[in-house]
């Protein structure tokens, strides 16, 4: 355990999948360390699914190696499927069953880990311990999803799209367990399309697109590799020429979408006011004016040209 | 740790008996469903004693020869109100002196009744006027159980609900988890997967007591249906067959991946099996040419065997062919079953 800095959790090499004529996976590298949290953040449709199943080993790559804890899925799985805590996109748990029984049935598939009670603790349903996983709210299935994953004291927990389709309050309490896991030391892999979720849970990032690795490391490097600081977004009464904004300096790009101009700046108070006087001077109103500093979104966009949700 | 509650086995095995007694629905079906059945056909179909018919006569000679026959009831009524009540049908039969000595009767001749009436009461005035019968018939009534309809039917039922409930009940529980993704967060586990299926086999022998027990009883108890055979054979041959409609049940859900595909192809199975293996009237009304092929049929093979035990007192040996059948079947769908069963 000396060498945990820098030994590996989980190793992906040229990882390559293919259904029919969709290529989902199309050779990706991936190293996770162990006690970080890493981020596959992406689009819908990115391969970030695949991938994280292909690591679980629940999908069979075509080609390329998966390494996991030093193991390999075709050799070791059992000790594998002892070390791991998966949760994956969507698993709908058996809704006749309360939160306790579902705990103990999970339980008893592993060797060792925390009991059925303690791990309702863990993810805090004490309150509806013996409630019918029918009857709990969106949240409180995701919770329970985790808590599955979490009875085998997992060494590495895969976390598929652990917020998707939460409200605000119910995500901001499942980061906070997240958080939480994280602080104990766990090694966790997860993947998402909230750049929120990426930007505060991961201490490292992977921003996927079309089965490929586009860029890779901590959200801070990444924001800062695009180069901008700020991103300041406006709309307009009339239409105006773009060219003239292009060529106020510390603009690096501008772009018009959704009937609005978005520009990612370097200086903020260099460029706001340009902006400004470059309006009057073409004589358009300013509608809205917004900035920000930029996130990882920013960053898919700056690569990209798409939004992480279009659709 | 190795308290035997803790076992993955167990816990599957009681998730299975959870889903199932949390079902209202699936209860109702699997138990109560065939007991109703049994009761509302054994009563509709109980053998009724000879039945009295009332006919009316419009003499007092007519009326006395006529209550000699003692399944006829006769009614002197005067003619008008006579010819009222057969139209109305309260009598089946008008019995009227014609000329010269001869009689009329007056009923309706496409009612059976009706012909039945007549064919007594001309009986009845042919004895009276003197004639002999050329030979001598006397009766011997028998009302033995194990030869009555609700004997034929127990049997039945009980073969139906073993197939119904080990194809159901498998068929549905692995579609329904495969399609909520169940299937594929259970193998994600360390559980050894041929726990999965094995909870299964432990749930139907044990659901096995109650579906087949249930009905046994009810048909000893209410109808006093028999049970000539030996117990063992009969509980054997339950297992086999439970065995190999579960192999059924996992076969037919092997790919499926939506309720309504489910249910289509459980139904698709079973239906045919409803109509030809005897489950409400023999199977040997069906053509000889296609005899083989309903005796090769594994509710056939059940209910046959089930049939032979408890009204024929049948051993292990009478019903080794049924046994043969069954577990083809068994292993040709547990193979089967294996080779295509997708966990996602």
């Amino acid at each position: 355990m000396q060498e945990q800095a820098t030994k590996a959790a989980l190793r992906v090499r040229t990882l390559r999948k293919a259904y029919k004529d969709i290529v989902a996976v199309d050779g990706i590298d991936l190293e996770v360390h162990a006690g970080e949290c890493f981020g596959l953040l992406g689009p819908n449709g990115a391969g970030k699914t695949t991938t994280i199943e292909i690591c679980e080993g629940l999908t069979e790559p075509d080609s390329g190696e998966v390494e996991l804890l030093g193991l390999h899925w075709n050799v070791d799985s059992e000790a594998l499927r002892q070390r791991l805590g998966i949760q994956l996109q969507e698993t709908q748990l058996s809704e006749k069953l309360t939160v306790l029984e579902t705990l103990q049935l999970f339980r008893s598939f592993f060797r060792q880990g925390p009991g059925a009670e303690e791990a309702i603790q863990k993810v805090q349903l004490e309150e509806k311990r013996d409630a019918r996983v029918g009857n709990l709210s969106g949240g409180q299935k995701q919770r329970l999803a985790l808590a599955c994953a979490l009875v085998g004291d997992p060494d590495l927990l895969f976390l598929d799209e652990p917020t998707t389709g939460l409200d605000p309050q119910a995500r901001r309490q499942l980061w906070d367990l997240i958080e939480e896991f994280k602080l104990a030391g766990r090694t966790i892999l997860l993947t998402t399309h909230y750049m929120e979720e990426a930007e505060r849970l991961c201490d490292r990032v992977a921003i996927m697109d079309h089965g490929k690795v586009i860029s890779q490391g901590t959200p801070r490097e990444l924001i800062a590799s695009i180069g901008v600081e700020h991103v300041v977004e406006f709309s307009t009464g009339t239409t105006l020429d773009l060219a003239g904004i292009g060529g106020i300096p510390g603009v690096r790009d501008v772009r018009s979408e959704n009937g609005g101009v978005l520009m990612q700046v370097t200086e903020l108070h260099q460029a706001v006011p340009a902006l400004l006087a470059e309006l009057s001077r073409q004589g358009v109103p300013l509608t809205e004016l917004r900035t920000h500093s930029a996130t990882l979104e920013d960053v898919f966009v700056h690569l990209t040209g798409r939004h992480l949700r279009d659709e | 740790m190795s308290k035997i509650s803790e076992h993955s086995l167990f816990q599957l095995t009681l998730m299975r008996m959870r889903e199932f007694i949390r079902e209202p629905e699936a209860l109702f079906w699997a138990l109560i469903f065939p007991i109703a059945l049994a009761a509302g056909l054994g009563i509709a179909f109980r053998n009724q004693p000879a039945q009295v018919l009332t006919i009316a006569a419009v003499t007092p000679r007519l009326s006395d020869a006529l209550r000699q026959e003692k399944l006829l009831h006769v009614m002197q009524l005067p003619p008008v109100i006579a010819e009222q009540s057969l139209r109305t049908g309260k009598v089946v039969l008008l019995a009227e002196p014609g000329p010269d000595g001869s009689i009329v009767y007056r009923y309706d001749d496409t009612n059976p009744e009706g012909r039945q009436a007549r064919m007594l009461a001309d009986q009845a005035i042919q004895r009276a006027s003197g004639r002999q019968d050329a030979v001598a018939g006397n009766d011997k009534i028998m009302r033995e159980p194990g030869s009555r309809y609700i004997d034929f039917l127990i049997p039945g039922l009980i073969g139906m609900g073993i197939m119904g409930n080990a194809v159901w009940g498998l068929g549905f529980a692995i579609v329904d988890a495969r399609r909520k993704k169940l299937l594929k967060r259970i193998i994600a586990t360390p559980m050894p997967k041929h726990y999965y299926l094995l909870s299964f086999l432990f749930w139907r022998l044990l659901l096995l007591v109650v579906e087949v027990g249930v009905p046994l009883a009810f048909g000893a108890l209410v109808f006093g249906v028999p049970m000539r055979g030996s117990a063992i054979a009969l509980i054997a041959i339950s297992i086999l067959g439970a065995l190999a409609f579960s192999a059924l049940g996992l076969l037919v859900a092997s790919r499926v991946k939506t309720i309504e595909a489910i249910s289509g192809l459980a139904n698709a199975t079973m239906v045919p099996m409803w109509i030809v293996s005897g489950v409400f009237f023999s199977s040997q009304r069906f053509p000889d040419l296609v005899q083989p092929l309903i005796k090769a049929l594994p509710l056939t093979a059940v209910i046959d065997a089930l049939r032979a035990n408890m009204l024929q007192g049948a051993g292990f040996a009478q019903m080794a062919p049924q046994a043969a059948v069954l577990g083809a079947w068994l292993a040709v769908c547990f193979g089967l079953a294996l080779k295509l069963f997708r966990w996602r």
